[in-house]
């Protein structure tokens, strides 16, 4: 038997077709969908897990990365592509020059990676006396700043002193005096910085009167009261204060009312402008009243 | 006996549908001169939901073959396995080198053999209706009330199928459902196979790691792949000339209803050649496929057969054979087969049927001039027959010897019904089945 079996396996087994039976189920194994999607994609990932643990667990292999991934990103930023090496400021004037240097303290030459641009971008603009400012590097490695300047329009007599304000009621900068900038009109009282626009609209009406104006007193922070040389007042409504200053004017006009002697013209109430005299105008005007009336008491 | 029939030829059909609902099903059939293994994909458009009756090609839209694979076969013989480990490596074999051209696992298989002595009987039921419309459970009365033959120890029912219902007086019922009557009665076609053949191949199956889906006669499918639509109907018998066996099959009404098997084949053929000529089996084989034939003509006188040999002796080695010499050995052994066929055929009593089609088919009808022959032995009515086409079937396997392989997926794809599909009747059931408790409760209020 044993004989015959050999030498059976012997004539069969160098031409058997038939895959053995190991072959035959690896074969079934791996036509066997999810079997073919692990080895596709789950062997794949995990191996490559592995791998990556198996190298991250050291933790010297780690310093070795980190430091190896700072090298190359140095040896990058220090290209000399990269490097600015002066700051250009356009549009400003000296004062403002010289505060952005100050605040925006650089030693160059420096790595444009380096550079925060929107943060610098927001620290000039903090700047009172500018309005809004463009930051961004130029080609040559030149850090270009523009700035567009706040134009002041206003001065205004605060408690802090006297400021300029621009036409939006936004600081400028600190004066010493109020003669420094005659050009300008003068603004006062209470909360006055909060309602330029309006001030700007009323001294534009007031163009006519701009050789006797003072200036504009806030007053109760709601209304205005235009100051004018001589201690005359034009006491203005909340409400259309233009119309009411082109009323006076027109009056002026007409009966040449300014040059009266009156201290106050009060046009609060819109349907009813009042006067107000000065003393001595008053005593005049009650004794050519008794004259005309034939009083002879004085 | 007759439930464990049930149910395990239950547990079949019911794997058979999980492997359609998975799509993918293989064709196994295990012949004596080959092993044949197609897999079939069922994607098609009536893969989905009941259909009633046949759908458009017979079923047959329905599938595809994706992967097919022929080997020689090993350890079989007489259509039986008789060496079991050789059989599971041809098996392994096909089934490998079809799944590799499917490119698909399959796990379920339906296989068909030829041999273990079939059997055929033809049993009858009868039944009174309880109320009188045919319902399922009636269906199932009848069935159950056939009268076993004692078809002997040893044997397994492989095919039992109802193939006529008489209600009354009116007979060649297809379906009585829902018809009224007094008196149900059925004619059913049996067919039993040796059960060692049955458990050899189970056990084959079992170690290829694949799962039995389905199991048929070799004849029957090559019947319902060779016979065409209205030889069916009328009647006709299909001889599958295989290697090891042939068998025969007759349809009637689009049933079978008689089957049986002869153990003669092309390998008798072979065997001859081989002993007449002293010529090795494998040259044998090539002799017959290429110079074979079963009538002589002046011609064959002079044409001279090379048959060769391997000894070292000039003389041996370089003998001829005339094709008439050829002929003289392999037609009586042909002769003696179609004898053999008629004999089965008269004894079922073929000559009385209205319809004598013959219909030859398998790897033997191939013998040039066999139909002449044949019509010579079994009647005037003899044509070669060649499976019918399905989609997707390599060339290589469109020849007759391919019938049942054929005939297998469309049993696959459109099975007919067997005993076991219908219902159990009440009276079977467990005794404390809820549904018994139904029918009583049913027939009592």
């Amino acid at each position: 038997m044993r004989q015959m079996k050999a030498s059976h396996r012997e004539n069969t087994s160098p031409r058997d077709p038939a895959p053995s039976r190991l072959s035959y189920r690896y074969q079934r194994l791996l036509l066997t969908p999810l079997f073919r999607t692990f080895l596709r994609v789950g062997l794949p990932m995990g191996a490559a897990f592995a791998l990556g643990m198996a190298v991250l667990g050291n933790a010297d292999n780690r310093d070795a990365i980190a430091l190896r991934i700072t090298e190359i990103r140095n040896s990058i930023e220090e290209r000399p592509e990269f490097m600015v090496k002066l700051m250009a400021i356009d549009g400003a004037s000296p004062e403002v020059n010289g505060d952005i240097r100050e605040i925006v303290p650089i030693d160059f030459p420096l790595s444009s990676f380096d550079l925060d641009l929107e943060e610098m971008r927001l620290t000039i603009a903090e700047l009172d006396a500018v309005a809004s400012a463009e930051v961004r590097i130029r080609a040559g490695g030149v850090l270009q700043i523009d700035v567009i300047e706040r134009i002041p329009s206003v001065v205004w007599r605060g408690p802090q002193g006297v400021e300029l304000l621009d036409s939006t009621g936004h600081r400028v900068g600190a004066l010493i005096a109020r003669a420094e900038r005659p050009d300008l009109p003068l603004l006062t009282g209470e909360g006055a910085e909060l309602a330029v626009p309006e001030a700007l609209d009323l001294f534009a009406a007031a163009e006519p009167l701009a050789s006797r104006v003072r200036g504009l007193v806030r007053m109760g922070e709601r209304r205005w009261d235009v100051a004018l040389d001589r201690n005359q007042r034009i006491l203005l409504p909340e409400e259309n204060p233009v119309e009411a200053i082109e009323r006076v004017i027109a009056l002026d006009h007409v009966q040449d009312l300014m040059a009266r002697d009156l201290v106050v013209i009060d046009m609060r109430n819109q349907n009813r402008p009042t006067v107000r005299l000065a003393e001595t105008a008053v005593t005049e005007l009650r004794r050519i009243r008794g004259q005309v009336l034939g009083d002879t008491t004085q | 006996m007759m439930t464990n029939l049930y149910e395990s030829q239950r547990a079949m059909r019911n794997m058979r549908k999980a492997a359609m609902q998975r799509g993918v099903v293989a064709i196994l059939d295990i012949g004596t001169s080959k092993v044949a293994c197609l897999v079939l994909r069922f994607d098609g458009p009536e893969h989905f939901g009941e259909q009633d009756g046949i759908g458009s090609m017979a079923g047959q839209s329905s599938f595809r073959v994706i992967g097919a694979a022929t080997t020689r076969s090993r350890g079989v013989s007489f259509g039986e396995i008789d060496a079991m480990q050789e059989t599971e490596r041809a098996i392994r074999t096909a089934v490998q080198a079809a799944q590799k051209m499917a490119n698909v696992r399959v796990d379920h298989v339906i296989a068909c053999f030829s041999g273990a002595q079939p059997r055929s009987y033809g049993l009858a039921g009868e039944i009174e209706l309880q109320d009188s419309v045919v319902t399922e459970q009636d269906i199932a009365r009848v069935l159950s009330a056939c009268d076993m033959p004692d078809y002997g120890q040893g044997r397994e029912v492989l095919h039992a199928q109802p193939v006529n219902f008489a209600i009354d007086h009116r007979s060649g019922l297809n379906d009585p459902r829902g018809q009224i009557g007094n008196r149900l009665a059925v004619d059913m076609h049996m067919m039993t196979v040796d059960s060692t053949a049955i458990q050899n191949l189970l056990y084959c199956i079992k170690r290829c790691d694949l799962e039995l889906a389905g199991l048929a006669s070799s004849a029957y499918v090559s019947g319902v792949s060779s016979l065409v639509e209205d030889e069916q109907e009328l009647g006709a018998a299909c001889i599958d000339l295989g290697g090891g066996a042939t068998g025969l099959s007759i349809f009637m009404k689009k049933h079978m209803i008689y089957s049986d098997g002869v153990r003669l084949g092309g390998e008798h053929v072979t065997g001859d050649i081989s002993k007449g000529l002293q010529v090795p089996l494998t040259v044998a084989e090539r002799i017959k496929t290429f110079y074979g034939g079963v009538v002589a003509t002046g011609m064959d006188d002079r044409e001279m057969i090379e048959i060769g040999g391997e000894t070292g002796d000039w003389e041996h080695d370089r003998r001829t054979v005339s094709r008439a010499e050829l002929i003289g050995i392999m037609r009586p052994r042909v002769e003696e087969i179609l004898e053999e066929v008629r004999a089965r055929l008269d004894a079922a009593g073929f000559d009385r049927l209205p319809s004598q089609q013959i219909v030859l088919t398998g790897g033997g009808s191939q013998i040039p001039g066999l139909d002449g022959l044949a019509s010579r032995i079994l009647g005037q009515q003899v044509r070669l027959g060649r499976p019918l086409r399905v989609q997707g079937l390599p060339q290589a396997a469109t020849g007759a010897a391919f019938a049942s392989s054929v005939g297998l997926c469309l049993f696959a794809a459109h099975p007919q019904d067997e005993w076991w599909d219908f219902e159990i009747p009440a009276e079977r059931y467990p005794a404390r089945s809820l549904r018994r408790a139904v029918k009583w409760f049913r027939d009592n209020w």
